[in-house]
């Protein structure tokens, strides 16, 4: 399969401190990959770096052979990278409604049109019930977000990123903070992306981590350590000393 | 051109002294403090009214213009601007902005509203030639005034356990109080401490920048320029800030009098174009 | 069966556009207000002069609201576009340039916003502190340059000799301030209308989410810069015509158009009133006027002190406890769809979480 995002040894310091060090990381299109390893290991900065929000101090990016290491944030969305947010981040005072509405004009290019009423295109309505519909939150379409359950704030968080018709689809622990019981939904939603969206994980759940991926990478200390398919990860006992090290040295 | 260096040094410095204050309570406690400007102006008023009024000598007034604003300082914090801290940036704004039409109004309506002076002693009075530079004698006061006060700020920031302390609760707030640091005690000390030194600074300003109820207002600007273009997580950033900003003044109203108080701005406008954060700051923009 | 789900689907769309759509419907509260300003103009034909005033500081308000309520961004120096419409309009007027008021008044507000967007890029970056600086900043600038070039703008004694013209060729300003009253108050309300159709829009939604979570709002592809450009360019031309329409109804313009007490009184008129529906502004003007009013006919000189407690009091209060009373207004005219929040609240309470 086609590499669709690619990154070439890309480092990024913070004062000393180096977080992400020579990355080279390929993922295939369609692709389910995960990206593991111990806390601190690197993975929300390198997707902060993909995403654009992080400059790398060298290295560079390509999506589906583009460059795109020197491009602002939001032309990456443009593109075809969005992201979830390890916490939710959403417009609090916006409904579900409102909120995927903002994504699908904007990337039909009409989010700056300042005289048509919102709720006036029946196409873009026809899309936003969809996508609602497709993530089970049609029944609080209209709810303020903050008032809506963690549950489905995140189911909310994961929507947004897919209204914006990603090629490339960067979950950062889409299951972090929800309660058991709204867990699955979670899961079923994830389990039921379009094919055709790539798809870079991070989880620290191994569970979802081995039921989803295809393929996983393991982040260590900012650095590449080690990557496969989930079984010889899952034989691997370096991985294992990673993991437990940390656990005994904490 | 070296006297007009002169000047514009103490002029800075003179700014340094009146600002540092807000720089701290800027950084400290991420409080907007557009009133700072009020407590600068009642020790200048304390100043004029001791001098004139009941025959202290001016030196004398000096700590004294400190220590009033600095109480002054410690009971507003106590009692107004403890239940102010945790609100929004407008919130902060509002507030402050109604203390200073408050005080503006007072003021004028207690001392009037024309300029006042304070008299100082003849031996301060008038210039002496070094090498063919005028140097004002009370400019050079302010000079070695604020000079040792710089001085003595960087010392209690970085080698007692009170500028520790005080660093801490900056960088901070949560870890620091956390370790045991009594953040609001060193809030209240630091917000006393940064209006005292606005006091005396009012006090040593009646001379050069005059003093009249709308003291604030005229400086406020001045004083935000300060810290912005310093930055809040120093001493010396808002130190170099202010001489480049008492230089280019004084400067400026001299070789382009048409465009001379233009030229604050320019420089506000220019860094804040080239680093938003401002010269010196570190990292994350507050 | 797929006629069925087809119906179903429909009807969910439909649903969704109603809610949508909701916002920007006229509600009847909204209309009762606009028919009460319109009656204004036969049944307080006494008061034409102070209620000129109060029209035009209520649009100056609603162009903070558009940068304050719609896109956060905090400005202490609004006055400069005020103060620059206002020369604008005098200048064009003096030296017969324009005569036509209404063309003149168009044409300041499009200074106003060239003025706007120049400097749209001090505000972009930074934080509030920077931003409140560099607006303070910029109406400083302003004022300096009016004051010095004194020849064109008449200093500190302000823009003498401006004889206006009648609006349309037909309408002759006159010492009662009709023709200024029907004049703002028209101009009040095509801009207020232009301002609703744009806080409704795609656009205005983006402004909302930028103000609400500005990384989340780049994540999904909104240029944030662009847009912020684009409203406060447009808000300083609101400010600038707000200005233009004092010069031209006052016949005269001074260097207070551009003074911080301008630009802070406007600040405690949009508190009053609250920000971000667009009637608070209005509101808070109505209330401002005739509580300056009334105050300065009590203490003429010192009525600031009045003012500056009253923005202490609101800030110690709670400005959400304070404009609370507005709570049932901003519900019915855009916070809330009353009406399905009517419905939800008779529905069952099996609807819940």
């Amino acid at each position: 399969m086609p590499v669709v995002l690619e990154t070439i040894g890309l480092e990024v310091r913070f004062g000393g401190i180096v977080a992400t060090n020579d990355v080279s990381l390929r993922v295939e299109k369609g692709a389910r990959h995960a990206l593991i390893g111990p806390n601190g290991a690197g993975k929300t900065t390198l997707i902060n770096l993909l995403t654009g929000m992080l400059r790398p101090s060298s290295g560079s990016i390509l999506l589906d052979g583009e460059n795109i290491t020197d491009l602002s944030p939001h032309k990456r969305v443009r593109l075809g990278i969005s992201r979830t947010f390890q916490i939710n981040q959403l417009f609090g005072d916006l409904t579900p409604l409102e909120t995927i509405g903002l994504a699908i004009s904007e990337r039909r290019g009409s989010g700056g049109d300042w005289w048509r009423v919102v709720g006036s295109r029946p196409d873009v309505i026809a899309e936003i019930v969809e996508i609602l519909e497709q993530f089970r939150l049609a029944d609080v379409m209209g709810e303020r977000t903050v008032t809506l359950p963690y549950g489905k704030q995140r189911l909310l968080e994961i929507a947004l990123a897919i209204a914006c018709r990603p090629r490339v689809l960067l979950l950062d622990e889409p299951a972090a903070g929800v309660p058991e019981d709204e867990r699955h939904e979670i899961l079923a939603t994830i389990a039921a992306l379009p094919a055709d969206v790539t798809v870079l994980l991070i989880e620290h759940d191994m569970d979802i981590v081995f039921s989803f991926a295809d393929r996983i990478s393991v982040l260590v200390n900012g650095e590449l350590f080690v990557e496969g398919a989930p079984e010889e990860i899952a034989r691997d006992p370096r991985v294992k000393a990673v993991y437990l090290g940390e656990a005994l040295d904490a | 051109m070296l006297t007009i260096l002169f000047d514009g040094i103490a002029y800075g410095m003179l700014l340094f002294v009146l600002a540092s204050g807000l720089a701290v309570t800027l950084g400290l406690m991420n409080f907007v403090n557009l009133a700072h400007g009020s407590f600068a102006m009642a020790g200048g008023y304390v100043t004029v009214v001791l001098v004139n009024r009941l025959g202290v000598p001016f030196l004398a007034c000096l700590p004294l213009a400190f220590l009033v604003s600095a109480i002054l300082g410690l009971i507003f914090e106590r009692t107004l601007y403890v239940h102010v801290y945790r609100k929004s940036h407008l919130d902060q704004v509002l507030f402050t902005i109604g203390l200073v039409f408050m005080s503006v109004a007072a003021v004028d309506y207690v001392m009037g509203s024309s300029q006042v002076f304070a008299g100082i002693p003849s031996v301060l009075q008038g210039q002496f030639d070094v090498f063919g530079i005028g140097v004002g004698r009370y400019r050079l006061l302010i000079i070695v005034i604020c000079g040792l006060l710089t001085v003595g700020l960087q010392f209690i920031l970085s080698a007692t356990r009170f500028g520790s302390r005080l660093r801490a609760a900056v960088d901070d707030r949560r870890v620091a109080s956390g370790l045991g640091i009594n953040v609001n005690q060193v809030f209240a000390f630091t917000f006393a401490f940064g209006s005292g030194l606005a006091g005396l600074g009012g006090a040593l300003g009646v001379e050069i920048l005059g003093l009249d109820p709308t003291f604030p207002l005229k400086f406020m600007i001045y004083f935000l320029i300060v810290v912005t273009v310093g930055g809040t997580s120093s001493i010396t950033g808002p130190f170099v800030a202010s001489l480049l900003l008492g230089i280019g003044d004084v400067a400026g109203k001299y070789y382009v009098p048409k465009l001379g108080a233009f030229v604050i701005y320019t420089i506000m406008i220019v860094v804040l174009i080239w680093r938003p954060q401002g010269l010196f700051a570190r990292g994350a923009a507050r | 069966m797929s006629g069925e789900r087809s119906v179903t689907a429909r009807s969910v769309n439909a649903v969704a556009a109603s809610h949508l759509a909701s916002r920007a419907r006229w509600q009847p509260l909204e209309i009762a207000f606009w028919v009460a300003a319109l009656a204004t103009v036969f049944l307080l034909p006494g008061r034409h002069l102070i209620l000129t005033e109060i029209a035009i500081l209520a649009l100056f308000a609603l162009s903070l609201d558009l940068i304050l309520g719609y896109a956060g961004i905090l400005s202490l120096g609004h006055a400069a576009f005020f103060g620059f419409g206002a020369y604008a309009a005098g200048l064009l007027a003096k030296h017969e340039i324009v005569n036509e008021p209404v063309l003149a008044l168009l044409l300041s507000g499009m200074a106003a916003m060239v003025l706007g967007f120049v400097t749209s890029f001090l505000v972009l970056r930074g934080s509030d502190l920077t931003r409140l600086m560099v607006t303070l900043g910029v109406s400083l600038v302003l004022r300096e340059i009016a004051n010095r070039y004194s020849d064109l703008t008449g200093g500190a004694d302000g823009l003498q000799g401006v004889i206006m013209k009648p609006v349309l060729g037909q309408f002759r300003f006159d010492m009662f301030g009709h023709t200024a009253y029907y004049y703002s108050l028209a101009v009040l309300f095509v801009l207020f209308v232009l301002a609703r159709r744009i806080v409704h829009s795609p656009f205005g939604l983006s402004l909302r989410s930028v103000k609400g979570n500005p990384s989340r709002a780049t994540a999904i592809g909104i240029s944030v810069d662009t847009r912020l450009v684009a409203i406060y360019t447009i808000a300083a031309g609101y400010a600038g015509v707000a200005g233009a329409l004092l010069a031209q109804t006052t016949a005269f313009a001074s260097l207070d158009g551009f003074s911080f007490d301008r630009s802070a009184d406007l600040l405690l008129v949009l508190i009053i009133g609250g920000a971000g529906y667009l009637y608070g502004g209005l509101i808070g003007a109505i209330i401002f006027k005739f509580m300056q009013d009334w105050l300065s006919a009590l203490t003429p000189q010192y009525w600031p002190f009045w003012i500056g407690l009253l923005l202490v009091i609101i800030v110690l209060v709670g400005r959400e406890r304070i404009t609370s009373w507005t709570d049932p207004i901003r519900r019915v005219v855009g916070r809330l769809d009353w009406r399905s929040a009517l419905r939800r609240a008779s529905a069952s309470p099996a609807e819940g979480n």
